[in-house]
């Protein structure tokens, strides 16, 4: 049988049925007949066809499913690799990768993956496109698609047999059996198809090769302008010269008696700590004590000096201790490092209950706190005026009760000392 | 020969013991239902109507001025529009959101109702897959227009770039941008994979070389072998798996444009379901109204009978409910929420300056579909083209209320202001249209508009019996 293959005249026989039920029954003759290579060709798929020609399931789902999980992967790794590796995205202190707000793209890219191979898939393993095809060559074949239902026996099967064939097929009711001729076209495409090809895809190389070029490389050329009026735009600059204004500045000076944010000082006593009728911007090492004010312009009440201690705790403290005495834990770490050689040049704080302090004025002491002393910083940008007054009038609780004498304990408490 | 349709017949019958006729005449045979649906091809090819040629130089003409809008657009900025603070998601995103949701009803038809074997989808799953197509195809026009500078579009999207950065993969914005591309990708496959063996047909039965020669090179040699049939089906049976959910996520991840954001009348976890109803309800309203001219002028009655009209007024009417409970449940969480903006968003959309836009809205989309009710109104063809086309209607309003009454009242009320569109914001979306129709009009003239395999398999089916 092997020999007579190439001798026959055609390539095959097509039969022609006029139902799927005929169609039906012939291929289950076919399959018994153990035939190998042969086809049945229907313009719409016949359910059970399947079985009466012996057709084995596709792997096509094994592949989607691979190339699903190729999507998702591609996807999660995408992610994690671009927002949190290339080019990290922190958002509120947030992690740079978590899961859900991955799940979207994910679910997006699987199904791309998937579904593209779906399609792409399914017409490989039909080996298809197939442009030329010798069943076009017989006329009836065209009702294929449209209302005819056929069977085709390729005569390349090994137990092809050009006589027991045609009766085999003869047998199975077919309304007509043709030989499929063979026209002798080649069956790879022309050359100038895959030379015309080769140049199209080299060709499309070209500009993708550009932009990489470009991409990769450096340039001194200035940057190319698409919108104008939005990379070069009509505004002026500070300080730059206009026409437009009688004074020729593009600058607009504020409005005469304009106050900046913050910086209104109407009462030189309460801002300031220095009495009101002496010059603001006389400055602060020339000042006598006389020209501090002597009492705090707040009332020295219950609320206001507990707010004082607060305000002390938390600000003074540290350095001069919670008594005032300068033994605030930072002196205290002081000292130590000085017995081991270290903090060299260090100013122990004052003890700010000493006689010499507690002569000062008030104002004085507002203003040590507001603007620092010598080597003491200035507290003036972190209290605010009101809480700077109530630590003045707890440092005098503090002088007064560091210097204090029996007199001073109300007769009923005296008891408990 | 399809004329020849026994009108008489009745297939809208209300017994489920009784299995209707979904293709009606005694006569249509195979050959006849190529020559109803090949025909419309092949006839135009060779003597194309003038209405034809006067709907696609209207619509065309209406493309040209979208072509010159975005022109023009592009090089003077969206200060065209009318998108002003607070509003700056105007009509380019209502637009967006109005097409994507037509967009769902085809693969729905296709995907979900073939795997719940609703075989009425046949008849008309082709006309509105090529309808999603050309739906998204206006919807990615607007975002993509919106951006202001069209040049650096290409941002959105993680391609290696100059600046070694990378888009923000937990942006809902870019997870729309995701969504919408597989979506358009994934329906373009399934709706050309669909065409493939009609295709054939058409090359098969072509008298020209021309013809043969141009749907040859499209039906990719397909000769409906057996073997190949089998991984064809299987195939379509996974898109369609795949597309099911694809579906339900595309209008989800577009709801979260709104719903992840923090803004009073979006922040809520109603707006997945709740949008995606609306997609299909607007989705389904659309296929209805292109579908009922179109199969009078076609003659294409007997494939798509009064009865697929009906169950797709039926899914109208499920859909339309839906998103009304949506609409009231709205309502009651804002108010039992107690939070003071949330409420006040929803007083303000019923009873602020929008008040016009939400009572449109809420007639159109959720009074008149309650009309398929009546069986009278369900199956009367005038009828259900003016209820679908409020139904259009309605839900463009839907997405102008979300939109813009969430933004104009903002939770500085500083910069509350009241949204105008300018001339451009009508012409752009009315040059959408010029769009959507053009390339509706193409596929009417040049490919097969009815699933001509599936519906010779059910005609199988139903003589056979099975
Ligand atoms: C960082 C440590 C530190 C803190 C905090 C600090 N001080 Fe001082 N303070 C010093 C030092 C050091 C000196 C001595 C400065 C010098 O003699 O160079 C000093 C000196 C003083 C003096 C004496 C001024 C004078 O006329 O000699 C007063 C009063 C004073 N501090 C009050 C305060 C008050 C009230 C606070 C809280 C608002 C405060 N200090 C916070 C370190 C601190």
């Amino acid at each position: 049988m092997d020999n007579n293959q190439n001798d026959l005249p055609h390539l095959g026989l097509l039969a022609e049925y006029e139902t799927p039920e005929a169609l039906m029954a012939a291929a289950e003759k076919v399959r018994d007949g153990g035939y190998k290579r042969w086809d049945t060709h229907t313009p719409f798929p016949v359910h059970g066809i399947d079985e009466a020609m012996g057709i084995k399931n596709t792997i096509l789902p094994w592949i989607v499913l691979g190339a699903g999980a190729a999507g998702t992967v591609t996807a999660l790794v995408l992610q994690y690799w671009t927002n949190a590796v290339a080019y990290p995205f922190l958002i509120s202190g947030k992690p740079l990768f978590s899961w859900v707000p991955a799940f979207p793209v994910t679910f997006e890219l699987t199904v791309l993956f998937a579904g593209v191979t779906t399609l792409f898939a399914m017409l490989g393993l039909n080996r298809l496109p197939r442009l030329h095809n010798p069943l076009f060559n017989v006329k009836r074949f065209a009702r294929a698609t449209q209302d005819r239902f056929f069977l085709a026996i390729d005569s390349q099967d090994p137990l092809f047999n050009d006589s027991s064939a045609k009766a085999l097929l003869a047998g199975t009711g077919a309304s007509a059996v043709e030989e499929v001729p063979d026209d002798n076209s080649a069956t790879t495409p022309p050359m100038w198809m895959l030379q015309a090809f080769v140049a199209f895809a080299f060709l499309t190389f070209i500009p993708i090769g550009i932009i990489v070029g470009s991409w990769k490389s450096t340039s001194d050329k200035p940057a190319w302008h698409f919108v104008w009026d939005m990379d070069f735009q009509e505004s002026y600059r500070t300080g730059e010269q206009v026409p437009l204004f009688e004074n020729g500045m593009a600058m607009r000076a504020p409005v005469e008696g304009t106050i900046a944010t913050g910086e209104l000082f109407a009462s030189s006593s309460y801002f300031r700590g220095v009495l009101d009728d002496e010059t603001l911007d006389k400055a602060q090492a020339d000042r006598s004590a006389s020209e501090y004010v002597e009492f705090a312009p707040i009332a020295a009440t219950r609320p206001t000096l507990e707010r004082g201690q607060e305000r002390f705790a938390i600000y003074c403290a540290p350095c001069h201790g919670d008594s005032g005495y300068g033994d605030g834990i930072v002196a205290e770490r002081a000292t130590s490092l000085i017995a081991t050689g270290g903090a060299n040049g260090w100013v122990p704080p004052t003890n700010v209950t000493t006689p010499v302090i507690a002569s000062q004025p008030d104002g004085q002491l507002f203003d040590s706190i507001t603007n620092g002393i010598r080597n003491m910083p200035g507290y003036g940008k972190q209290i605010s005026v009101d809480d700077r007054w109530a630590i003045v009038l707890y440092l005098r609780a503090l002088q007064r009760g560091a210097n204090a004498t029996i007199d001073d304990v109300p007769q009923s408490e005296r008891g408990g000392l | 020969m399809s004329s020849q349709y026994d009108l008489q017949i009745q297939n809208e019958i209300e017994d489920p013991t009784i299995r209707p006729k979904l293709i009606m005449g005694d006569s249509t045979t195979y050959a006849s239902l190529d020559d109803d649906v090949v025909g419309i091809v092949e006839g135009f090819v060779e003597k194309t109507p003038m209405a034809w040629y006067l709907m696609i130089a209207t619509s065309l003409s209406i493309l040209t001025m979208l072509g010159g809008i975005v022109a023009y657009l592009i090089v003077t900025g969206v200060g065209i529009w009318g998108n002003q603070s607070p509003v700056f998601w105007g009509w380019p995103i209502v637009n967006f959101v109005f097409w994507v949701g037509i967009a769902h009803a085809g693969t729905l038809i296709s995907a979900i109702l073939f795997l719940l074997k609703q075989d009425w989808r046949t008849s008309i799953n082709r006309f509105a897959e090529a309808m999603t197509i050309f739906a998204v195809c206006c919807a990615g026009l607007f975002p993509g227009i919106h951006v202001g500078r069209m040049w650096v579009v290409y941002w959105l999207f993680p391609i290696p770039n100059q600046m070694e950065m990378w888009p923000n993969f937990r942006s809902p914005l870019l997870w729309d941008v995701f969504a919408v591309s597989t979506y358009a990708t994934i329906s373009l496959l399934f709706w050309y994979m669909g065409l493939i063996p009609d295709l054939a047909t058409i090359r098969d039965r072509a008298t020209t070389k021309l013809r043969q020669g141009i749907y040859a090179i499209f039906s990719m040699g397909w000769t409906g072998s057996s073997r190949h049939w089998h991984r064809y089906e299987k195939a379509y049976l996974i898109l369609a798996g795949l597309a099911t959910p694809l579906v339900l996520s595309v209008h989800t991840v577009v709801s979260f444009d709104f719903a992840v954001s923090q803004l009073p009348g979006w922040h809520t976890t109603i707006f997945p379901p709740y949008f995606v109803a609306g997609a299909i309800f607007s989705g389904f309203a659309m296929v209805n109204t292109l579908i009922i001219p179109i199969r009078s002028i076609f003659k294409l009655q007997h494939v798509v009978t009064l009865r697929h009209l009906e169950v797709m007024n039926k899914v109208i009417l499920a859909t339309g409910s839906m998103v009304g409970y949506a609409y009231a449940m709205e309502f009651f969480i804002a108010w039992y929420s107690g939070n003071p903006y949330e409420r006040f968003v929803f007083e303000n959309r019923a009873f602020g300056n929008y008040w016009w836009a939400y009572w449109t809205m809420v007639s159109c989309n959720v009074i008149f579909p309650q009309l398929f009710w009546f069986k009278g109104i369900r199956r009367s063809v005038p009828a259900m083209l003016v209820v679908c086309i409020f139904v259009n209607v309605g839900m463009w309003f839907e997405r102008f209320v979300i939109t813009v009454t969430s933004l104009s009242r903002d939770f500085l009320p500083g910069s509350w202001n009241y949204f105008k569109p300018t001339a451009f914001d009508y012409l752009t979306f009315l040059g959408s249209f010029g769009l959507f129709f053009t390339l509706f009009l193409l596929f009417v003239r040049f490919l097969p508009m009815i699933a001509i395999s599936e519906v010779k398999g059910i005609l199988y089916k139903q003589n056979s019996g099975h």
